[in-house]
């Protein structure tokens, strides 16, 4: 039976948040706190946009001066991912820190192995953003797990003065004062933020270019109230992240039953049990959007749903299931609307599912992309550079 | 015959766990419930399986957190110790069941469980993590928790052939990202000294150190050393 997806969005099509839903917002705890010696809190900077959230709290979005929170998936498995988003922050103009002295969040080993505990997780988000106030930035993190639980470990600061205690006790033998943000801000609301302008920076039309966009569980289920969710997009009844982006650069984005499903990626299960992973992101997700939607491009806003769905498709090809999607973050995706080099800057050549067909109906001429980049190899090799510079990049 | 509410359920022995005492497995669950977050994640349960009906890894296994929450809001000492030993390694972590209209945290639950299998050196957390601790080892010692080298053919066979092409070209093609962080290959990006350091402190200060150990005894051995080492050059006393 297929679920009639037209129907149920058409029944649900009239927003109105009820403001008894409200909850308690969470920063007026975080500045009496502050109030009372606990932690400093670092504000969000001028200039920010204000973001409509689940049940309508307003958020600020800080647009310049950002402390890069960088994601270990991205940077080590997705290099294209983290590239673009600094490449496009780059083209607006924006300044940024792009620190060394950051760790993991540990999230992913968290929820993996359980070989930590509340305070070991608190004390390195505090270390994390202790490191970002030194200098002078503010965070924006990249991974969606990150952020989420990056909230959850605010939530439990603000509830438990024992935790606070711990951790700062911790901090302290660190040399690091309490620093609570006064937002917890992921990168895809900062796309969200500015899509607009990036959408003037526009370069490749996308007009015929119909993408599925897979919401990031951690983004927008783990401390709910905290995602963006706009009345303009699904009628405010999901997260208008990544979808408020790609329909501002004239995509066309396609709704599909399991859009609510996880992509599989289970931390655990993507290192020692794909046998799951790899189920569940093809047969609920990619092959529910080629069957219900025929997508040009998956589009998502997390570094394991990028690395699920895209890497989970070649052993079910060999199978013969339906797939065969390209996969990629909304960031590399803006960046390739507002004309990065595919390999440069997108670095699509770490990615498996295949790409080209997308390039091609967006009039990107892959071939002699891929030829310039050979080319940047060929100049590291010969010790000309030592590496490729931002500069190349635009070359 | 009237069907027994354990007749439901997974027959104990099935998976093989040691039985233990009822004193062991209650004082497993006063463990659970006594974690910090506990409160904050279990408010009773309605059991009406909205949490398995958007749960994969119900989808998937022989797995339900209706299952867990109901065995935890119910008290059932010997349900939970059960669980911990065969289902709890299962959730994907997803947290799509926080849509439970009774505002619990199943997937929540299950990972202070997992925490308690861990602090308690039991067999099914042994199991699970076979195999994932070179994880451990990679967010140790280098801050960051997967790193470009891990991207080899024998280790993702089912990646396809893309993971070859990086792996054979890993140091160039490493090169050839322009962020200045980013040329690194045994970690994610360019992780400075002291900050490796400092969170290895956390994890010593707050007992997390400890939890390596029940899990493997001998990458906690080689953790520290290497820690040791890094500590004294630094001149930070523990
Ligand atoms: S945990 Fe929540 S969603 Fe699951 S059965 Fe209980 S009340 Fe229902
Ligand atoms: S967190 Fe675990 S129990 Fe909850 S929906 Fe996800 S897989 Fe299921």
């Amino acid at each position: 039976m297929t679920i009639p997806v037209a129907a149920l969005l058409k029944k649900k099509e009239k927003f109105e948040r009820d403001p008894q839903r409200l909850p308690e917002d969470f920063r007026e705890e975080v500045f009496r706190l502050e109030e009372e010696g606990e932690w400093i809190v670092d504000r969000v900077p001028e200039p920010f946009v204000e973001a409509p959230t689940k049940y309508g709290r307003s958020k600020k979005v800080p647009i310049a001066n950002l402390w890069h929170h960088k994601s270990c998936g991205q940077c080590g498995h997705i290099p294209g991912y983290s590239t673009s988003i600094f490449w496009v922050m780059r083209k607006l103009g924006m300044d940024y820190n792009d620190p060394r002295d950051q760790t993991s969040c540990t999230a992913w080993n968290y929820y993996a192995s359980a070989t930590s505990n509340s305070a070991a997780q608190a004390a390195v988000a505090m270390r994390n953003f202790a490191a970002a106030k030194e200098t002078g930035y503010f965070p924006l993190i990249h991974c969606g797990t990150s952020y989420g639980h990056y909230k959850e470990v605010r939530e439990e600061l603000i509830l438990h003065p024992e935790l606070r205690r711990e951790v700062r006790d911790v901090l302290a033998k660190l040399g690091k004062p309490m620093v609570m943000p006064e937002e917890i801000v992921h990168y895809s609301e900062w796309f969200w933020a500015m899509r607009n302008e990036i959408a003037a920076k526009q370069v490749v039309n996308v007009d015929g270019i119909v993408a599925t966009v897979h919401p990031a569980c951690h983004y927008y289920k783990l401390v709910e109230g905290d995602a963006i969710y706009d009345p303009d997009v699904y009628g405010g009844q999901r997260t208008a992240i990544v979808t408020g982006l790609a329909e501002a650069l004239g995509a066309e984005v396609r709704s599909y039953s399991t859009w609510f499903d996880c992509c599989g990626f289970g931390f655990r299960h993507i290192l020692v049990q794909r046998d799951f992973t790899r189920s569940f992101a093809t047969m609920r997700k990619i092959e529910v959007m080629k069957e219900e939607a025929n997508p040009d491009v998956v589009l998502t806003h997390d570094t394991g749903c990028v690395t699920t769905l895209d890497k989970s498709q070649f052993a079910a090809q060999a199978h013969g299931r339906n797939v065969g999607v390209p996969v990629m973050s909304e960031a590399q995706f803006a960046a390739l609307a507002m004309g990065a080099h595919p390999y440069r800057v997108c670095q699509l050549h770490w990615h498996s599912a295949d790409y080209r067909p997308l390039l091609e109906k967006m009039g990107i001429d892959w071939e002699a992309a891929w030829a310039e980049f050979q080319e940047d190899l060929k100049r590291l090799e010969r010790g000309e550079i030592e590496f490729l510079s931002w500069e190349d990049c635009d070359a | 015959m009237p069907v027994t509410g354990s007749a439901l359920l997974k027959a104990p022995g099935v998976a093989g766990f040691d039985e233990v005492s009822y004193e062991v497995k209650e004082r497993l669950f006063e463990q659970v419930k006594a974690d910090l977050r506990f409160e904050d994640y279990l408010y009773g349960c309605y059991e009406c399986g909205i949490c398995v009906a958007v749960c994969p890894s119900a989808r998937f296994y022989d797995f339900s957190p209706r299952r867990i929450a109901q065995a935890v809001a119910r008290e059932d000492v010997e349900l939970v110790y059960q669980q911990m030993e065969e289902d709890i390694w299962e959730c994907s972590q997803c947290f799509s069941c926080v849509r439970c209209p009774r505002a619990n945290n199943p997937g929540g639950i299950i990972l202070i469980m997992r925490e308690a299998a861990i602090n308690n050196g039991m067999a099914s957390a042994k199991e699970a993590l076979e195999g994932y601790t070179r994880i451990i080892y990679k967010i140790m010692s280098t801050g960051t928790q997967v790193s470009p080298d891990m991207l080899q053919p024998d280790a993702f066979p089912d990646w396809g052939p893309e993971v070859k092409d990086v792996s054979d070209n890993l140091e160039l093609w490493r090169r050839a990202t322009p962020p200045e962080t980013m040329h690194t290959t045994s970690m994610s990006w360019d992780v400075a000294d002291r900050t490796l350091v400092e969170l290895y402190l956390i994890w010593f200060e707050t007992g997390a150190l400890d939890m390596i150990k029940q899990v493997d005894e001998g990458l906690h051995m080689i953790l520290e050393e290497l820690m040791e080492e890094r500590l004294e050059e630094m001149g930070i006393q523990r």
